[in-house]
């Protein structure tokens, strides 16, 4: 048994931690925020000139990493900045399903920086994953797109978009779904751009006949690897939630410990220290749920999945009851946008609301336990 | 024990639903169910038709002009209108500054403001709160100095709601520092146009500009404005919390936001079926109804009570706690419902008549804003914690 990180691992997760404590302060986030793109194009290729692209994705892809705890490091320090960057979408959906197909040039694009993102849920879906209604039909020789996706992350920052649609079967069967390399500029290709809560951008998109560029893996052979794909975006958001809580702790008790009410710091009071208590269990509680999933993600499908569903679960309880409580224990300060705290609690509220939610967790992971 | 309504009771709601099935405006009603940004005009519209019908200072006694109704009475108004989506009446004036008129104030105040206030030539906000004096409130500092008929203002106030929209704040300010602080604060009505108010607009994590802070740079506010006497600012502000904490429970709102969940629930789909059918979401939401049942029933023995002529005393900071924490489960749950839909944030959907469409279904945004916005229920107004403080002294003696 050995919890210590690599030294690799933590050398990166300390310069990642030391660059976007420069890179990406409050103010700078707050503004991204307010930009085109939703995030600062100088952070994005600053990251990528860290190989910190290249640390999520594996060395026969041009990576240097690629394995859970490559992911959870990178992600805890994503988290605990606030950061707002197309890491999960571009780095660990995309380029992971690219290079999981062995189309290295494109991954290696990522590595570089080039934004891509993967459009695969839609308007009916809400978190299944195999519920897939968009279609792909040949025309002469190539293959044509018709449906619609749905808060699709940073699709109008992306030079490319990797498309769900089925070749075959039904909208809730697994087989029968293809992936397709879409450019962003294709015809019949239309975005509806807006901001998110918690920051970044995305788009509901409509595709119309849309010519795809290439099929990318086996036609209508693509759910297993969407489904690894998603386990590892699991694990970088449960991990960026982690972070993410690692800041609210943070400035919890800098808060307790320096707000003043009748004379002396709120801290003091224990009706908050034992909330307080309970927030620092929760933590912990996330953390080890995320070395679980970030240890299991090259297990095999049945004990990685059970631990994908554990863990996002958990992480949806914690981190409602995280947010939640440093809001109270801020008071009207809490409820502000310009104090730190809102963005990180909004975030992290958010977290639930991607790649499944808690009670969808919960479901899955009794599914999975009796199977 | 009678559970049921009496018949007078029961006539009074039905002329209350047929009151507002008629005056209450389809727009407004629209635009509160379906979660639109009400303005300022859309609550002098609704107050103006209340007035008119003289049920617009619900807790005013006859001789004031009020209807002059009782607890149930007041209570099944005020769940009548939320049902209906009406908007709500807006505090400040009517419910908060007028009661402490009627007691403390001068005749000449009296029938100067209290007009003003049913007329709606006067928004008033509360002025209580200062960054450094939130639960502590007797902390504060604002000052008022007394120069000949005048009193010189100088300090800065916080989280004022709607003072953007408002002509006049009450104030509580200090003009003594001798003794405990509680003994050197008074009541004083300020005009916000007087020189040296300066607003600014604090925005909320829902994105909306609620709440302000109110600056006071040298403000000359006359002597008259001054509510009792000098120094017994407290006891007003004592008397006032009391009227603050009438419909505490919200169980008015509580229903109508599980009526909200229930049809949201039927429209999403999970796993193939309607949400609503989902037994581990219908497990959640029948338990909040369970506890909203009982709530509701607390409520009306301490509304029955009232009305016998006891005054309420820990009850009503149970009603504040559970009567919040149960709105934030049901605000929870229907931003739970709304799926990944909670993503997208487009403030202009919330403008009434926008062409700009929501993302998703319409309820969504609504939905996931009025989470956050409510995060606010447990924090003023006596924050939970505050208020376990107050039942268990009352219990402990210690
Ligand atoms: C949306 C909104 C609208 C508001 N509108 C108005 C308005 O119109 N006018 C106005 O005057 N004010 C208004 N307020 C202010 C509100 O009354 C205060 O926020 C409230 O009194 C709490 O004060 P605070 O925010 O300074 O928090 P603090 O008092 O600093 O409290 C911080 C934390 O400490 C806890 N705490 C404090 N004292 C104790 C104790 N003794 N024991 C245990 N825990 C304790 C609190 O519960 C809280 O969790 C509004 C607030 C909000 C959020």
């Amino acid at each position: 048994m050995n919890f210590e990180l690599t030294d690799e691992r933590r050398m990166l997760s300390d310069s990642l931690r030391r660059y976007l404590g420069d890179t990406a302060s409050h103010e700078a986030t707050a503004k991204a925020t307010e930009g085109e793109t939703g995030f600062d194009p100088g952070l994005w290729s600053g990251l990528s000139e860290m190989g910190v692209i290249g640390a999520l994705l594996p060395e026969d892809a041009g990576g240097f990493g690629g394995a859970g705890f490559d992911i959870s490091v990178v992600f805890e320090e994503i988290g605990r900045a606030g950061a707002v960057v197309p890491l999960i979408e571009s780095g660990v959906l995309a380029a992971g399903l690219l290079a999981e197909f062995g189309e290295t040039e494109a991954a290696e694009a990522a590595i570089a920086g080039t934004v891509l993102t993967l459009a695969h849920a839609e308007p009916g879906s809400r978190y299944t994953l195999e519920h897939v209604e968009t279609r792909a039909e040949q025309h002469d020789g190539g293959w044509r797109l018709s449906g619609r996706k749905s808060v699709v992350g940073f699709a109008a920052a992306a030079e490319t978009l990797i498309v769900s649609a089925r070749t075959g079967g039904e909208a809730a069967d697994t087989d029968g779904i293809s992936l397709f390399r879409v450019p962003a500029e294709a015809e019949g290709l239309t975005l509806r751009d807006y901001p998110m809560n918690g920051g970044g951008r995305a788009a509901e998109v409509a595709l119309d006949g849309v010519p795809a560029e290439a099929l990318i893996g086996p036609e209508g052979g693509a759910f297993d690897a969407l489904e690894r794909a998603h386990a590892r975006a699991t694990c970088a958001l449960s991990a960026e939630a982690l972070g993410l809580m690692e800041t609210i702790r943070a400035l919890t008790v800098d808060y307790l410990r320096g707000r003043k009410q009748f004379g002396q710091p709120i801290g003091k009071f224990q009706a908050l220290q034992h909330r307080m208590a309970d927030v620092l269990i929760e933590i912990e509680q996330a953390r080890s749920a995320v070395i679980n999933l970030a240890g299991h993600l090259g297990a095999d499908r049945a004990e990685r999945e059970r631990h994908v569903s554990a863990t996002k679960n958990l992480i949806g309880r914690a981190g409602r009851l995280v947010a939640e409580e440093a809001i109270q224990m801020h008071g009207g300060i809490g409820m502000t946008q310009e104090y730190a705290l809102g963005h990180f609690a909004k975030r992290l509220i958010m977290v639930d609301h991607r790649f499944g939610d808690a009670d969808h967790h919960l479901e899955r992971f009794i599914r999975l336990s009796a199977a | 024990m009678d559970l049921s309504y009496t018949d007078d009771q029961i006539a009074f709601r039905d002329e209350v639903r047929a009151f507002l099935a008629e005056k209450l405006p389809r727009r407004l009603e629209d635009k509160v169910r379906t979660g639109k940004r009400l303005e300022k005009a859309d609550y002098e519209e609704w107050h103006a038709i209340l007035n008119e019908r003289g049920w617009l200072g619900v807790t005013w006694p006859e001789s004031f002009g009020g209807p002059g109704w009782d607890a149930v009475e007041r209570h099944i108004f005020e769940e009548e209108t939320t049902r209906a989506h009406a908007p709500r009446i807006v505090p400040f004036g009517i419910n908060m500054l007028a009661p402490v008129l009627m007691t403390f104030g001068s005749t000449a105040q009296q029938d100067h403001y209290l007009p003003r206030i049913l007329d709606g030539t006067d928004w008033w906000c509360q002025g209580y709160s200062e960054p450094g004096a939130g639960s502590d409130l007797a902390s504060l500092k604002t000052t008022a100095e007394r120069k000949g008929d005048s009193y010189v203002v100088n300090g800065q106030k916080t989280w004022t709601t709607l003072g953007q929209y408002a002509d006049k704040i009450f104030c509580l300010v200090r003009t003594s520092k001798e003794g405990k602080p509680q003994a050197g604060i008074s009541f004083l009505l300020i005009d916000m146009d007087s020189p040296g108010v300066e607003v600014r607009p604090i925005v909320l994590i829902d994105g909306e500009a609620e709440v302000n802070e109110v600056w006071f740079d040298n403000v000359e506010v006359p002597a008259e404005n001054l509510v009792g006497e000098e120094n017994q600012g407290w006891t007003i502000a004592k008397y006032l919390l009391t009227h603050e904490r009438t419909n505490i429970a919200g169980v008015g709102f509580a229903r109508a936001g599980l009526e909200n969940l229930r049809r949201i629930a039927g429209l999403e789909r999970a796993g193939g079926r309607p949400l609503i059918e989902n037994p581990i979401f219908a497990a959640k939401m029948a338990q909040v109804e369970i506890d909203l049942m009982a709530m509701a029933t607390t409520n009306l023995r301490t509304l029955a009570a009232a009305a016998a002529g006891q005054a309420p005393g820990a009850e009503s900071s149970m009603l504040k706690i559970k009567g919040t924490v149960i709105r934030q489960e049901i605000n929870a749950l229907t931003r739970q419902a709304v799926g990944p839909y909670a993503l997208p944030f487009v403030s202009e959907a919330l403008d009434e008549g926008s062409n700009v469409e929501p993302v998703g279904p319409d309820y969504a945004m609504p939905a996931t804003q009025t989470y956050f916005n409510n995060r606010k229920l447990s924090i003023y107004g006596g924050s939970n914690e505050v208020q376990r403080q107050i039942i268990t002294k009352a219990i402990l003696e210690l």
